[in-house]
């Protein structure tokens, strides 16, 4: 579900066509019948944005019915290792006692206090408020949760019975989710939901395993990551975590977006999933940022030792124990300033310059002519690529210029092109979708004046550190403090990339930059400034050596190809492949178990749990970190050491994954109507964003977007590639002969889509692989088209992005490209021509 | 002279398919082979082979580049890869046109404010102005603190964007310059 | 079994040197199969394991650096190249068959992927490969001839551009091109690839199997194994290119055989392949006369040219 897995990782899909053949069920749920759905053994179509409901009616058929009451596998992988048996506080409310809002709601944002274990409580160490955190709305998980959790050990009853037990929450929760009523709102047939159901729970249990794949399609809606939460709850309940052939596998779009994530350029976060500090008092020192950021117990209980070994990495010399290491010198974030709300912020004349590094927004930016414009009102811009893309030629190329609605004379932005060096050309890393590091060698020099983006990120920074070597500014302290001397090689005098990735590994201190003392665990890293670690994740991957570049496969787990952060680990929470006494749950299905003669975790992978505690080891959370853990808790990120079912805190729209309807929808929500959406949708009441409203007879259709097997994203990496280029050579909307015929559109002829954002001129694609769906009595139609399509390059075409809307879920602010809703006509509108058309 | 002209059109004929075909060395039609077939050999032989990854989706392909006289001349599937085990995907199988392209940039352009042309420049001009440019509107538009003077340490002028396609190492830098410049607004495609 | 976590320390390997490996066991690797002149080699194409993603198509065009056919959107599925031809020599058919109303059925007795009411085809064609080729058999110049992988192949600095070979093929594989360089052009099952010890560049690529490269009889051997097992999980699977041996109704005995067989789970025609394929007229050699004329001819223009270079 929320993937197009034969089309956009078709590699990655020939471990799925194996399983296949050698008889597992391939269940594709999507709202079009695509190339996945063509190779499934079972399929449903779906209505785009109503996964949660889908999946609710699978979780309620699961926990009502008579195998999994009775299987002793599901009740002991349950009770051991989820919190299926905590208590919540008493004066929790659920959706169906408040129209769609949970308890804890205050005006525009909750306030997770009744959603916590009873008899526990969230603090903070100094003067905030929780209500001030809410109110920040940053992405930052604990934006709304800082603080530790006190109190405890969380209440349990061992029988799951106790009506405030988090499974009876969950068996309420989902208990209006029929499969009729999930039929209704999904527009998929009930006998078919119960059916994919049924199929789960027969493949699940001590000798199967089921394992979910999502994408963008789940990601990219307004209920997003409650969509994954969601399936995270249906695959514990069938106990398919942390075991062979289990498991969720987010499949990732980019080569590295997985390690942009982990060392990310992301504005919220540091290395490692460290968050940026906030200008909050919580924030105020580096003691208080470490009490509030990590926990007492579990794996982050060491989060004083990532902080200070990343400043140590940032600073050097500079970072000490009298100076907290350098921590005043971070600059702090105040409020949401990710990707949509910068180009808010752009729009609106608040930004002056920007740097473009292999990313595309003129086309690839939801709402793609508000991106232009906001382009058009920096004053400076740098755009890197390998390819002369959209947003560099935006003032010249654009729709809106072509159509001389914008004149380039009037568009101030300055605007640098650099050529790009590529993957063949430099040396680097990329993590893949399954946290696999894996290095690239150079095998050419970049072409004339191209360059690796490390090359103009080193250079650039030996400027600016140049310029404020003389100042006394205090602007400039931390600038001035920060080690920038990379060695560089050849007569391009391109970066050394090893010792680049020797810094993210991290070493000794002090230091002899020309013999660095490599780590070779995390285990190892210090709080008191004797090591340095550019991300603490990635420690290990170049302990001497670049276990990244080794290439040593074998038929199974390979740990020998690339190394797997953490610790090379191939599997995580691997510990709940081995039952509560630590023996595998069946031949078919071992992994990891305990060893009672070595008196340790042994396997086909590194254990993801500390290596010699024995499986009856007693809990004991006043030890802190993992020396607190009992032998059966598997979940070593998590303070409880177990999953969770119910989230105290971590999401900011709820403990549990409830059916909104997406934001832009046909119909009412049938199960909420007071608060029919998710009720802390981002949205950005700007002008040139207008939204649709809830069965806006303007806009009757759902239109989903998507990408094709022979493009990639906007294009920027395969429109000036002939040989993708003619496999699909024009933008397209796919609608179903019966729309097609209604609104008196040809296969092959112009269509143009039209929504509140813009118009989107294509070429239809008439196909039977779209079907109308029954969706409350009413006969819905949905269309698709793909994004990947622009006004440079070799094929052009329509960007879907004219058409999305800035809109926002609220615990990581990603729009929703995947649902909204469309009006078609038929031929190429002339106000809207399709720039670059022959 | 006469007779080595003889003899070599007689060469000539000789190796002519069709005669040979029809001398009888049919059905052992390899025989009708030309010289550029009988010598036909892959074109990775004689080429250095270096270890890469494909840089399109996140699945993470090995992908082996070849390479003669400094230039690429074929790229293929890593056999040893347990990923993807010598296969590929069609963007996979594009990468030596992604990278062998007449249609990549390879010269520094520039546009001037309210200008209608790109005109060319020197990579180190672009440099130099570039960091004038970032210096200027960061030292500018630098925010100590709050009103509340709570300490914010940032310019929120500057932007940067783009980091999934890149390497990990470049992103690491990236952030790295970024905190020590204060500039928090960096993204990446894992937003969108 | 090794230590996790520990085995996997290893040198940071810059390059590796093909001939270390020896190129010509690479088939072995990616195939299964080391090859061996004198055997013969083909295609076996399982068009229920095709994905549709057309790596074969592109992993051609990069390994044979041949042109795009032109950017037009065909309006026919996901297909845009359209047929085999000069610059296409794999080409990925999508049929789609859609006759059901809705996506309605509860549990199917049938897998969805094989489901005749809702179901979309793809297959990834190519050339056949003929045991006994009408293009070879009609080519006057020698310019294609069967290789001793028992492939055929067309010697571009021999072809004329005749182009009788064109309408000799029962299946429009080979075609001149016209706009390059006038010399007829088709699959030439990577015989450069083959002399060196590779498997084909599209077999090589294709992710999931659905091109299987191999000796004729072993991959005959294999495809006969999986349409039984197909048989058996109710898939009305049959062999085409295979003569007399599963292949129902369609019948390839006339070219006794195709090197480049295919695995259908409905009509030939379906998949655009002629159920009987057949040379133009079967009781004929007009190539070889043809081959006679054209020699004469060509003896005389050497000798007019040696009389005149004295």
């Amino acid at each position: 579900m929320g993937s197009n897995f034969a089309e956009c990782h078709p590699v990655g899909f020939r471990f799925v066509m194996l399983a296949r053949e050698k008889g597992a069920e391939v269940i594709h749920v999507d709202p079009r019948f695509t190339r996945t759905s063509a190779c499934a053994t079972k399929y449903a179509q779906i209505r785009a944005g109503t996964d949660i409901a889908f999946l609710g009616a699978i979780i309620r058929h699961i926990l009502e019915s008579e195998q999994w009451r009775t299987d002793p596998f599901f009740q002991d992988y349950v009770r051991h290792y989820t919190n299926a048996a905590t208590l919540i506080e008493e004066d929790f409310r659920d959706v169906a006692d408040l129209g769609g809002l949970f308890s804890g709601w205050r005006q525009d944002y909750y306030c997770p206090d009744t959603w916590q274990y009873a008899g526990m409580q969230r603090v903070l160490n100094l003067a905030d408020r929780q209500e001030e955190i809410c109110r920040l709305k940053t992405t930052q998980s604990w934006g709304m949760h800082a603080g530790r959790t006190v109190g405890g050990p969380p209440r349990r009853d061992e029988s799951m019975q106790h009506p405030r037990c988090v499974l009876q929450i969950l068996r309420r929760h989902f208990a209006p989710y029929t499969a009729d009523e999930a039929a209704r709102i999904c527009g998929v047939p009930a006998e078919r939901i119960v059916d994919i159901a049924d199929t789960l729970l027969r493949n699940s249990g001590r000798d199967r395993t089921s394992s979910v794949a999502y994408a963008v399609g789940w990601t990219q809606h307004t209920t997003g990551p409650q969509m994954i939460a969601c399936s995270a709850i249906l695959q514990l309940l069938l106990g398919n975590i942390g075991r062979p052939g289990g498991g969720i596998q987010p499949l990732r779009g980019h080569a590295t977006i997985q390690g942009s994530t982990d060392i990310p350029t992301l504005y919220d976060l540091l290395p490692g999933y460290l968050h940026m500090p906030t200008h909050l008092p919580i924030d105020v020192g580096l003691d208080t940022y470490v009490w509030n950021e990590g926990g007492a117990t579990g794996v982050w209980a060491h989060t004083r030792s990532y902080m200070v070994s990343l400043l140590k990495s940032y600073y050097g010399e500079h970072a000490t124990a009298e100076n907290e290491f350098g921590y005043q010198w971070l600059p702090r974030i105040h409020r949401d300033f990710s990707h949509m709300p910068m180009f808010v912020d752009m729009h609106a004349g608040r930004m002056e310059g920007f740097i473009l590094m292999g990313q595309n927004p003129a086309v690839g930016g939801p709402n793609a002519r508000f991106h232009r414009e906001a382009l058009g009102r920096l004053k400076w811009l740098v755009v890197r690529d390998l390819f002369l893309t959209e947003s560099a030629t935006f003032w010249e190329r654009a729709p809106e210029v072509q159509a001389g609605e914008v004149r380039p004379e009037d568009i101030e932005t300055e605007v640098f092109v650099l050529p790009a060096a590529s993957v063949l050309e430099k040396d680097g890393s990329f993590t893949n979708t399954h946290r696999l590091i894996q290095w690239h060698h150079s095998a050419v020099e970049p072409p004339g004046e191209a360059r690796s983006d490390a090359w103009f990120v080193v250079h650039l920074g030996r400027r600016l550190k140049a310029r404020a070597a003389g100042s006394a500014a205090e602007r400039d302290a931390g600038l001035r403090a920060l080690t920038w001397d990379y060695p560089v090689h050849g007569p391009l005098e391109e970066p050394d990339m090893d010792y680049v990735l020797r810094e993210i590994n991290g070493y000794r201190w002090p230091d002899d930059p020309a013999r660095r003392e490599p780590l070779e665990t995390a285990l190892h890293l210090a709080d008191d400034g004797s090591t340095a670690c550019g991300c603490w994740i990635y420690c290990g991957v170049h302990p001497g050596t670049n276990r990244a570049a080794s290439r040593e496969p074998d038929d199974y787990v390979s740990p020998g190809w690339g190394f797997a952060w953490p610790n090379n680990i191939r599997l995580l929470y691997n510990r709940c492949s081995a039952d509560p006494s630590g023996q595998p749950w069946s031949p078919h299905k071992k992994y990891v178990w305990w060893d009672e003669r070595e008196r340790r975790w042994v396997g086909a992978d590194v254990p993801d749990f500390p290596p010699d505690k024995p499986p009856d080891a007693p809990g004991d959370p006043s030890l802190g970190g993992l020396e607190g853990f009992a032998g059966d808790w598997p979940f070593v990120m998590k303070p409880d050491g177990r999953a969770w079912l119910f989230f105290p805190n971590g999401m900011k729209d709820g403990p549990m994954p409830t059916h909104y309807e997406p934001w832009e929808t046909p119909v009412e929500n049938p199960l909420y109507a007071a608060h029919g959406r998710n009720p802390e949708t981002r949205i950005w009441e700007v002008a040139g964003n207008a939204y649709h409203g809830i069965g806006d007879p303007r806009f009757p259709f759902v239109l989903t977007t998507y990408r094709l097997t022979e493009h990639h994203t906007g294009g920027g990496m395969t429109r000036w590639n002939s040989w993708l280029a003619e496999l699909q050579p024009e933008a397209f909307v796919e609608l179903s002969p019966e729309l097609a015929g209604a609104l008196k559109i040809a296969n092959g002829g112009w269509v143009t889509v039209v929504t509140a954002r813009g118009r989107a001129p294509a070429r239809a694609l008439v196909t039977r692989r779209l079907r109308p769906l029954r969706v409350m009595g009413r006969e819905i139609h949905q269309v698709g088209m793909p994004w990947h399509f622009g006004y440079e390059g070799l094929v052009r075409g329509s960007a879907a992005n004219e058409l999305v809307a800035l809109v926002g879920e609220p615990n990581v602010t990603i729009h929703e490209g995947k649902v909204l809703t469309c009006n078609l006509v038929a031929g190429r509108d002339g106000a809207a021509e399709r720039p670059g058309a022959p | 002279m006469g007779r080595s002209l003889l003899r070599r059109a007689s060469a000539t004929l000789d190796r002519w398919p069709v005669l040979r075909q029809l001398a009888g060395e049919d059905p052992d039609r390899a025989a009708a082979a030309s010289d550029r077939t009988r010598e036909l050999r892959p074109r990775t032989d004689e080429t250095r082979t270096v270890a890469s990854v494909c840089p399109y989706c996140a699945v993470g392909c090995g992908t082996a580049v070849h390479v003669r006289e400094g230039r690429v001349v074929d790229v293929e599937g890593d056999p040893r890869s347990p990923i993807n085990q010598g296969t590929l995907c069609p963007k996979g199988a594009d990468i030596f046109q992604y990278a062998v392209n007449p249609n990549r940039l390879t010269t520094t352009l520039y546009r001037a404010p309210r200008g209608t042309r790109w005109e060319r420049v020197s990579l180190a001009w672009a440099m130099e102005r570039i960091a004038d440019r970032l210096q200027d509107t960061r030292d500018r538009t630098w925010t100590a603190a709050d009103r509340e003077g709570r300490p914010l340490r940032h310019t929120t002028a500057v932007g940067m964007l783009g980091g999934a396609a890149l390497d990990n190492e470049e992103n690491y830098l990236i952030k790295k310059l970024c905190v020590g410049l204060g500039v928090i607004g960096v993204e990446n495609q894992a937003r969108i | 079994m090794t230590a996790p976590g520990h085995a996997g320390v290893a040198h940071g390997v810059r390059a590796w040197d093909r001939h270390d490996a020896g190129a010509a066991e690479q088939a072995q690797q990616t195939s299964g199969t080391a090859i061996t002149p004198g055997r013969a080699y083909g295609f076996f194409t399982d068009t229920t394991l095709c994905i549709g993603c057309k790596a074969c198509e592109v992993a051609c065009k990069q390994w044979n650096q041949l042109p795009s056919d032109g950017f037009a959107l065909s309006g026919h599925s996901y297909d845009n190249t359209r047929a085999l031809g000069a610059t296409t020599w794999r080409h990925v058919s999508f049929i789609e068959q859609f006759d059901g109303e809705r996506f309605e059925t509860g549990a199917g007795a049938t897998e969805q992927w094989a489901d005749p009411a809702h179901r979309w085809l793809l297959l990834s064609d190519v050339c056949k490969h003929c045991v006994e080729a009408p293009c070879l058999e009609a080519c006057p110049t020698g310019a294609i001839l069967r290789t001793e992988f028992d492939t055929v192949y067309v010697q571009q600095d021999v072809c004329n551009g005749c182009g009788y070979c064109v309408p000799a093929c029962p299946f429009g594989v080979v075609e001149v091109d016209r706009q390059r360089d006038g010399k007829a052009h088709k699959c030439t099952l990577c015989y450069d690839r083959l002399k060196g010890g590779l498997e084909p560049a599209c077999a090589k690529a294709c992710p999931t199997d659905s091109i299987q490269f191999g000796p004729v009889d072993e991959l005959r051997e294999r495809a006969k194994l999986r349409v039984m097992e197909l048989r058996g999980r109710g898939v009305p699977a049959y062999l085409y290119g295979t003569p007399g041996v599963l292949e129902n109704e369609a019948d390839t005995s006339r070219l006794r055989g195709l090197n480049c067989s295919f695995l259908l789970i409905d009509r030939p025609e379906v998949y655009n392949l002629p159920p009987e394929p057949r040379r133009p007229s079967d009781n004929t050699a007009p190539g070889l006369l043809a081959s006679g004329l054209a020699a004469a001819g060509l003896v005389a223009a050497a000798l007019l040219a040696f009389w005149s270079e004295r």
